[in-house]
């Protein structure tokens, strides 16, 4: 997650949406499964590498979740890497940020692939409040090792548009990320909409009470806990399966293995 | 008509204003001394939901977390974010003394002296609170757990669940217990309400609120059953409690604990309250 959140191109760390401020707010989480730990950032703007430092929180802290100027201030009793928020903020989305407030709403990646060319058409509904799209291209990770211990972890720079001091499901446990002794999860897509469904921790909760395997978990997690939003997620097994679903046009994602297997994917 | 939510919220709003819980006016204190507070609410209904962490100047958080639910575009707002916000909405505002009390500074003043993230000496113990006891691997005396909930249900089956804090006392400033987070402290569907208190990270590592209803929904069980099998199974290194109401107005209460102060009230005027198991 560390070199997507470095990549611009991605959602996180450097290339984060912007907030209506033009300023960066990240947050990320990350999740042991074999015990169940966590450790969570929200509200960062100069830390390089949001997932570190929720890392850190895990591991350093006696805590599990920081925020805002309690986070950064972690941040440099541990001395990880910091820059000035305008490291994070790439031309791009300042130029999108500009077309979500003339639209004055809360904006869509142009680069979700979407069956119209526009993107702008029907005006989509968040929380019942009109938004023309969203930017989520949040970055997850989950894996698996060897001996079925799962992992996972997601950053995001959050909504492009969004209120300064917003936060989303990415760094909420059970919301964006999940990972326990069965399974490791990471979702993706509109944040309201996967917190209030609790995604990541349904999907292994559905294996753990309803004995489903991890497709049939991710599919029914998909279909029956997403009512009114669109989210997507990737997920692992401790069988060493691997899942995704979501219930939008596409989701860019990838898969590798020891062995040296790659693939990627964005449509179904 | 008023939203199930009402409820939960106004009993909450008191218990905010009332010095004595942990909540509002006379939340447990941060490392710095001053008062970071959070909290979130629930609608059954459609499960919607709405959530603040580090307010320091709001009256009454679990207000401002509804009104994050009904008035902005999110499900969650902290810190200046939230203040700003705050002051949009007009909400009551006061000065950050306003919610220090003399207790607490007190205890403040103990939890640095030891060192260790403070106990609130009110909780019930069977001895003097002198083990020390380990969160996330580094050790505490104790921990402020008057974390205060509610849990509704209305004649319709209709459910909702509210929790506000200060959360706990010499806490990193910063620091988001479970209290705000939809799934840990606070869950409400259509089955249940749902409101914890204890140990944050024990509470989000289980998930615990949402717990109680996925046990309901997956595997089938009656409310009672469902509280009692969370607390046996999904605590596995902390203590905490919660609170929870069915669709089909049972009420069920659970803690790992020696204690946890709650009360129960019904429209037919039964009230009870209680401390021990």
């Amino acid at each position: 997650v560390r070199q997507l959140e470095t990549d611009p191109i991605f959602n996180s760390g450097r290339g984060s949406a912007l907030t209506a401020k033009g300023t960066v707010e990240m947050e990320a989480s990350i999740m042991d499964g074999t015990k169940r730990r966590c450790g969570a950032v929200s509200g960062v703007s100069t830390v390089k590498n949001p997932v570190s430092l929720a890392r850190l929180v895990m591991e350093k802290s006696p805590h599990s979740y920081l925020a805002f100027s309690g986070a950064e201030e972690f941040a440099r009793q541990q001395g990880v890497e910091v820059e000035d928020n305008e490291y994070f903020i790439t031309p791009d989305n300042v130029g999108m940020l500009k077309l979500a407030k003339e639209a004055n709403t809360i904006m869509f990646d142009y680069r979700i692939p979407t069956e119209k060319c526009a993107g702008l058409e029907s005006p989509v509904k968040m929380n019942g409040l009109p938004i023309s799209v969203y930017a989520p291209e949040t970055v997850g990770c989950v894996v698996v090792d060897s001996q079925g211990r799962c992992a996972a972890a997601t950053s995001t720079g959050g909504l492009m548009n969004k209120m300064s001091g917003r936060i989303g499901d990415s760094p909420l446990i059970g919301a964006g990320t999940y990972a326990c002794e069965v399974c490791g999860v990471s979702c993706t897509g509109e944040g309201e909409a996967i917190i209030r469904g609790t995604l990541a921790r349904e999907v292994a909760a559905v294996m753990e009470y309803k004995g489903l395997g991890l497709q049939e978990a991710v599919d029914f997690v998909i279909k029956h806990r997403l009512d009114e939003g669109f989210a997507g997620l990737i997920a692992v097994s401790n069988k060493g399966e691997v899942a995704y679903g979501f219930n939008c046009n596409g989701m860019f994602r990838g898969c590798a293995t020891e062995n040296g297997f790659m693939e990627v994917g964005i449509w179904e």
